[in-house]
């Protein structure tokens, strides 16, 4: 008898995602969509309203790994990240091709779903490889602040990267998309949730040092070979606003954002 | 003179050097240090020019008592010198990379007094950066052709990749160009930079503790189009040092008309040979990482690079015989050998297909991308259908596909200066 198809509507957080995945299979139905609270559109389906439960979530977590390998796993994990549309459905199904075949069913390179969650979970790792480098910090009282607006939620592969990079520093870094931000200091890490982000004004050593780097910018290009279309493939204007070095306000505590919409208020650090 | 002032100076004269890459080394980072290494390397930036920025690429001083002609920094030319201090060059390097604006230093020198005396001053400022200051991110450093062998191994035993530049591609121009420079004073750091390195690795697995010499490996650099030397003996060159050295990278660079000495060609009206320069990465790419030989991709019948189309294009045109590659069966070095098919495609060809035959669809859904490819592959005993095409028109097709930047008096894009390493 196939399954019952279901709306899974869902606290929009990975562990409530896995609760989701345990009821389906507990009583028998197949989510055909996902809602989070973020979008109130109705379905035409019957409405599952499902509680994230932690126990549940971990049973299918420790699952993965048996069902769908390690590289399946990390796909799986990491595809919650992307900015796929309809990402849930995709892993829903990724995960059920799984639970049917076992882990060598990710070699099944032109699948559909392997296909797609695959080139996600690509989109997001090379995100997340660019940001280590056209990330930008500044140091206010102290700590280093950056900002950023990526497309995937990169922060949780950035941040083993940043921790490692800067083991005694403290630092947050803000994504402007998500509206989160990883605060991390020796020995201890969060990703929050955060309103608003207003970061203190840059001191003079700051500001110093942002000129020295704006100035190194313009001087180790070679006019002869000027080639404004290769700099435009390798980073995309999009990196640009959150960059130093296109940086016109030097005043600004963090590079001059295109649309900084809410008025500044006290430092938040 | 003020630090910004210095930083202007330095930096441009350090910006005709080719490589600014961060690759060969992963290093986490340690408590009570500052900094990590990345094997792929990592790009910070893309200056105007379109070359990746990963290092602050300096030198230490542009005092020179050498007069390369093909240099600007040679003691002939009028221009602004200075030099930093080992403190000064370490606090930028600490407050660029803190703020993530680089992934390491990479520090060379014009020559100070004598080759010693430089090789000591850039010493004693990678000592500080690494004790003092405790970096642990990335450092390359330019070891000083002429230099006592014993400085230059404690520059080693401080930078992650050595280099000692190769200048141009043969001893004639050398000694036409670089009166003070000798081949052997070249060769003789490189070989001792190999040997470091393999020596340091051998009594790593026997103590972890030993010290580590350059653990990123050695590259060097030529200068190309400034003198005669044709494409193919750049090649062989560049094969005998990958092969007598154990070189990481050998970088190209194309000659900037920056001396009017009547040994160079004229600066006016010169060209930059950036389209050569970009064949010669390709073909590069093509010893590195697809097993092709130097005299498998030019010979004395044809001792240039087909400016028009890659050179593994140019190989494949060359040896139809070799062709068509059956994609379901070909071992791995076949299907390197297809045009348009890189490491990636050819290793997710050889995972695909464990499951069932692959077809063109499947290829295109593995990205594979098929506008020169098809050419030359079969899928399961046929080839794409509706293609038909004689020799002649390959040729026609392929150089098509190549018109936009061959054509165009622009440079092409030199999508090679990434951080591969
Ligand atoms: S020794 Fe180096 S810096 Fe000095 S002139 Fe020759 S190439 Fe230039």
């Amino acid at each position: 008898m196939p399954w019952t198809q279901v709306c899974c509507c869902y606290d929009g957080s990975f562990p409530g995602f896995l609760s989701c995945v345990f009821e389906s299979y507990v009583h028998k139905e197949e989510p055909v969509e996902f809602r989070t609270p973020e979008d109130l559109s109705c379905s035409l389906y019957p409405q599952r309203t499902i509680q994230t439960h932690p126990a549940h979530a971990q049973r299918v977590y420790r699952s993965l790994e048996g069902k769908l390998g390690r590289e399946g796993r990390e796909l799986f994990v990491r595809g919650f990240l992307t900015c796929l549309p309809e990402k849930e459905l995709w892993l829903w199904r990724f995960l059920r091709m799984g639970y049917d075949r076992g882990p060598s069913f990710t070699r099944n390179l032109t699948d559909p779903t392997v296909d797609t969650v695959r080139r996600a979970v690509q989109h997001l790792n090379s995100e997340a490889h660019q940001y280590k480098g056209f990330t930008r910090f500044s140091e206010l009282h102290g700590i280093l602040v950056g900002e950023i607006e990526p497309k995937n939620r990169v922060l949780p592969l950035l941040r083993p990267h940043f921790r490692g990079r800067y083991p005694g520093e403290n630092l947050v870094l803000h994504d402007r998309t998500h509206h989160e931000a990883l605060f991390s200091r020796p020995r201890e890490w969060a990703i929050l949730p955060v309103e608003d982000f207003h970061p203190g004004p840059p001191g003079e050593e700051e500001l110093q040092y942002r000129k020295l780097w704006r100035s190194f910018y313009d001087t180790i290009a070679i006019e002869g070979r000027y080639n404004p279309k290769c700099r435009m493939t390798h980073m995309p204007k999009r990196y640009w606003a959150m960059m130093t070095e296109f940086q016109k306000d030097w005043d600004t505590a963090l590079p001059e954002l295109p649309d900084a919409s809410s008025p500044q208020k006290g430092p938040l650090v | 003179m003020e630090l910004l002032d210095k930083l202007n100076i330095l930096a441009d004269a350090a910006k005709y050097d080719a490589a600014c890459t961060s690759s060969g080394l992963d290093r986490s980072g340690r408590p009570g240090t500052v900094g990590s290494t990345m094997m792929a390397g990592c790009c910070h930036s893309f200056s105007a020019d379109g070359r990746c920025i990963s290092l602050l690429k300096v030198l230490f001083t542009n005092y020179c008592v050498y007069d390369c002609q093909y240099c600007v920094n040679r003691r002939s030319n009028d221009l602004p010198r200075a030099a930093f201090t080992p403190r000064e060059l370490c606090e930028l390097t600490m407050g660029f990379y803190r703020r993530n604006y680089i992934e390491g230093l990479f520090l060379s020198s014009a020559v100070i007094q004598n080759p010693d005396y430089t090789t000591e001053q850039m010493i004693e400022t990678l000592r500080l950066l690494r004790e003092e200051y405790r970096f642990g991110g990335y450092i390359h450093a330019k070891a000083i052709p002429g230099a006592n062998p014993l400085l230059t191994y404690r520059l080693g035993l401080l930078a992650d990749r050595l280099s000692v530049n190769i200048e141009l591609p043969s001893a004639q121009s050398l000694s036409l160009l670089a009166p003070d420079k000798k081949k052997w004073a070249i060769l003789a750091p490189m070989g001792q930079i190999r040997d470091g390195i393999s020596v340091s690795k051998q009594e790593r697995r026997l103590c972890r503790h030993a010290p580590r010499f350059a653990p990123a490996g050695q590259s060097t650099q030529m200068i190309v189009g400034a003198t005669g030397e044709s494409d193919r003996h750049i090649l062989s060159l560049t094969q005998g040092l990958y092969d007598k050295y154990q070189l990481k990278r050998v970088f190209y660079s194309a000659y900037m008309p920056v001396s009017t000495s009547p040994l160079l060609p004229a600066p006016q009206g010169f060209q930059p040979p950036l389209l050569r320069e970009h064949r010669l990465y390709q073909a590069d790419w093509l010893l590195r990482f697809y097993h092709f030989r130097a005299e498998e991709i030019l010979d004395e019948g044809q001792p240039d690079l087909d400016l028009r189309m890659d050179p593994k294009c140019c190989w494949a045109l060359r040896h139809l015989e070799f062709f068509p590659v059956e994609v379901n069966r070909a071992d791995y070095e076949a299907l390197l050998r297809v045009p348009g098919i890189g490491v990636r495609s050819a290793r997710r060809i050889l995972t695909a297909r464990r499951v069932g035959p692959l077809t063109f669809e499947g290829l295109k859904r593995l990205g594979v991308v098929l506008k020169r490819a098809q050419y030359f592959l079969t899928c399961s005993g046929r080839p794409l259908r509706g293609l038909h095409v004689t020799e002649d028109g390959l040729l026609r097709h392929l150089l098509a596909l190549e018109a936009p930047a061959t054509l165009s008096q622009e440079p092409v894009q030199l999508s090679l200066f990434d951080s591969a390493g």
